[in-house]
């Protein structure tokens, strides 16, 4: 009962209003052929468009290609940027080491990497593996040192009197405490990770969602172009959300962040 | 005494305020036919249970909030009821618990923040009055600062002073000692009861402590629990200035032995109001 | 003075730093000069790559010494900073409104929140097809990016202000524009500012990325004709340019920042 007040509440209104007008807004725009603007698809072209593709096989393997291809940079930046990142926040002079290398490829726009890695890696596939793997490593590491410099010491103090060794340390109070931080970090490079692919699919790609809206670039099918970017959109959304969910289950002590 | 013979402003009178908070069905009674009356120029302490609605009675009167029934006026004006909330102005000055002074701004821009944006003073008046009003209270030197550089004590000092640079009829004060050690807040007493006795204001002075309670005040108002009602009023009657040798007095004693059954008496049904809930 | 060089040349921390870009750089020439192990044939060796940089005559026209480089540098600049000044300006206004009124947030934060999920670089084919010229579709896309993430940073900005300074400021007699002044701005500045940063770093990957698919000069169309002409030492050279810059641009916003935001360096204890 008290679900369904919230569900037609003012401001759920309002949102639903704001929404509404701007697809009329569009609408007008392309109607009464606003300089630019006029070359736009009318919404229902685009609808049509969208039912159209979601009825085809083609645009299907289109969302699993990407997906993949997320999936594996992802989880490989996440596999070897979180126990560099530890390493880093543990031991100073690792860190010393290796933090200026870091810094100095850091600022590199991941995007700039393309040509090299085409280069580089033997297949395209691979080549955007590691795209995508850029897009999210740097951010995973600086993350992880900082999650784990916020620890604060009186924390660890109190595991050592309480006669811990280093190891459970490590596992129990560090790990766990840089998590929120991770958590952050795997948030932020999922989303700069997304803009890399689509990028990389543009450029290099063979298939993906970024390649299919490009390809409607080419073949000048403007509603499959907007269908394109609205799938994009909400790929990324599903992946986002996924990342936030797995940061809840992994951290029930925090309630929200 | 000088100041507050001559014009005393700021007669509270609360009556009947009840206060009802209903976000999406949730029916929590704050407050319940509360009833009492601050005359002009009384250093009123309002003491109880925590959660019992002492916060929910300075908003309304502060017109951060609307009351579900009852009336509050101030100087006979009605301030606050179900049909009428008169918006915050300058007569009725609050200090925060925690503190809101604007930490971007320096202690010279939050004291004359007030008259300024009020257009009642050119920023160099003002900034003359905030200047003698910083050295009255051996506040010199530290206009230039921001607040977050300064100890929490004097950054009270000077939100209590942000305060008063608009002569408000009512100062009301949100537990603002709190998380202050003892020595700090013994300077803190001394500095409010000065100023007080220097200020023809009406005083409305939240806390938990018990001595703070009565050493400041001349008006004791212990809450019940939620629903807050008034459950004792007492009178203190000792003489302005206050020193702290009183504490000790037998006077004092008995006031406190007075005070504390009565809160002592709430805070237990407090506690257990709470294990009922628990369960 | 001597001593304190000696101090900075055996402060340890350096050396270290030394030593590791020094093994990095190390491991990079002996991958592509000396071993030349098979994937790494074509990649270019770190001299190679500085001899062509700091070259008087460099094969591929593009060294520091050659016009062209500025020019590229000049445009892809250009580029950003009004792409990431629109955005800022646009992103900012909007976000402190949206955060102080509920009613405009309750209208527009529904299509933000339908809008953002959107990569920036999606855009790229509707901007290049209904923007008039490639030079306005690459700002575009540099703006969006920006855009959203400065608008975003400022709600939250807005949102993290202590509700009580807004009371205080009521109190104090603040009508709702001294209100805006006073509390609205300064207080969201610090988010608006880590926004700031965010944004800039998107707008120059975006920048690239609308300068290889759609642009005809700039570092990021360097880049990428550059691997076209098999010219990969400016492949290269042109990437930590491109890292130069975006650290300096971050470093520019900090500094910016910190000069703004005077009060928070008490907060920091310096």
């Amino acid at each position: 009962m008290r679900g369904f007040r919230n569900i037609f509440n003012v401001r759920v209104l309002r949102g639903f209003l704001s929404i509404v007008m701007f697809v009329a807004l569009w609408q007008l725009v392309v109607f009464i052929k606003v300089p630019y603007l006029e070359n736009l698809p009318y919404p229902k072209d685009v609808a049509v468009g969208a039912v159209d593709a979601a009825g085809s096989k083609s645009y299907w393997f289109g969302w699993g290609i990407s997906l993949v291809r997320i999936f594996v940079g992802f989880i490989l930046a996440q596999i070897i940027g979180i126990p560099l990142g530890l390493a880093m926040g543990i031991s100073r002079t690792f860190k010393d080491f290796t933090f200026p290398v870091f810094e100095m490829l850091r600022p590199v726009p991941p995007i700039a990497w393309i040509p090299l890695a085409i280069l580089f890696w033997p297949t395209r596939e691979m080549s955007i593996y590691f795209l995508v793997f850029v897009g999210a490593f740097f951010i995973v590491v600086i993350n992880v040192i900082q999650g784990v410099s916020n620890i604060s010491v009186s924390i660890k103090w109190a595991a050592s009197s309480l006669g811990a060794r280093p190891k459970d340390i490590f596992w129990k109070i560090l790990v766990p405490g840089s998590l929120p931080s991770i958590i952050t970090g795997m948030t932020v490079g999922m989303g700069v990770t997304w803009n890399v692919l689509i990028a990389a699919e543009m450029i290099a790609g063979q298939g993906g969602l970024g390649r299919m809206t490009w390809e409607a670039y080419t073949n000048s099918n403007i509603p499959f172009i907007v269908v394109g970017m609205v799938s994009i959109g909400v790929a990324g959304y599903f992946c986002s959300t996924l990342v936030r969910w797995l940061g809840e289950k992994a951290m029930p002590w925090k309630k929200r962040f | 005494m000088t100041a507050r013979a001559q014009q005393l402003a700021g007669a509270l009178s609360i009556k009947n305020v009840t206060k009802i908070y209903d976000p999406e069905g949730v029916h929590v009674v704050a407050m319940k036919d509360c009833s009492f009356e601050i005359a002009a120029g009384e250093f009123a302490v309002i003491v109880g249970p925590s959660g019992c609605g002492k916060t929910t009675l300075l908003n309304a009167i502060a017109g951060f909030d609307t009351i579900t029934s009852g009336q509050v006026f101030l100087d006979g004006e009605l301030i606050a009821s179900r049909e009428r909330q008169i918006k915050p102005d300058v007569e009725r000055m609050v200090v925060f618990q925690n503190g809101a002074l604007f930490p971007w701004k320096t202690v010279m821009e939050n004291v004359i923040y007030g008259p300024v944006v009020q257009k009642r003073m050119k920023k160099q008046e003002a900034v003359a009055v905030a200047l003698e009003m910083l050295h009255q209270v051996g506040l010199n030197g530290i206009e230039n600062r921001y607040p977050e550089e300064l100890s929490s004590g004097v950054q009270r000092r000077v939100e209590i002073l942000r305060a008063l640079i608009n002569k408000p009829k009512v100062v009301m004060l949100d537990e603002p000692f709190r998380g202050l050690d003892a020595v700090a807040k013994t300077v803190m007493h001394e500095f409010l009861m000065n100023i007080f006795c220097e200020s023809p204001c009406t005083m409305f002075f939240i806390t938990h402590d018990l001595d703070e309670a009565i050493f400041l005040g001349n008006k004791v108002v212990i809450m019940t629990t939620r629903p807050a009602q008034v459950k004792k009023i007492v009178q203190v009657t000792l003489p302005w200035p206050r020193e702290h040798h009183l504490l000790a007095s037998k006077i004092y004693l008995d006031l406190k032995r007075e005070v504390l059954e009565a809160v002592h008496e709430e805070a237990k049904k407090a506690f257990e109001a709470g294990e009922r809930e628990m369960a | 003075m001597i001593s304190r060089l000696k101090a900075i040349v055996t402060d340890p921390h350096l050396l270290r730093a030394l030593t590791g870009i020094l093994i990095f750089v190390g491991l990079w020439y002996l991958f592509t000069a000396v071993l030349n192990l098979p994937r790494f044939r074509l990649i270019p060796s770190p001299l190679a790559v500085l001899k062509d940089w700091f070259s008087l005559t460099p094969a591929s026209g593009r060294s520091i010494f050659t016009k062209v480089y500025y020019l590229d540098i000049a445009y892809s600049v250009g580029r950003t900073l009004a792409a990431f000044g629109l955005a800022t300006v646009l992103g900012v206004t909007l976000g402190l409104f949206m955060g102080w009124s509920r009613t405009l947030y309750d209208f527009t934060f529904p299509l933000v929140e339908i809008l953002r999920p959107m990569p920036p670089l999606s855009w790229i084919p509707l901007a290049i097809l209904i923007l008039p010229g490639v030079e306005i579709a690459v700002v575009y896309i540099t703006f969006i990016a920006a855009f959203f993430a400065t608008v975003l940073n400022t709600i939250l900005g807005v949102f993290s202000i202590d509700k009580n300074y807004f009371l205080a400021a009521r109190c104090l007699g603040s009508k709702p524009k001294d209100v805006f002044i006073n509390v609205v701005v300064p207080g969201s500045l610090p988010f608006v500012f880590t926004g700031l940063q965010i944004s800039m770093g998107i707008a120059w990957m975006s920048l690239v990325a609308g300068e290889i698919i759609a642009g005809k000069q700039g570092l990021g169309y360097a880049i990428y004709e550059g691997y076209f002409l098999y010219q990969f030492e400016h492949v290269i050279s042109y990437m930590f340019t491109l890292g130069i810059l975006g650290y300096i641009s971050s470093a520019l916003i900090r500094a910016t920042g910190r000069k703004l935001m005077a009060w928070e360096s008490s907060r920091r204890g310096e």
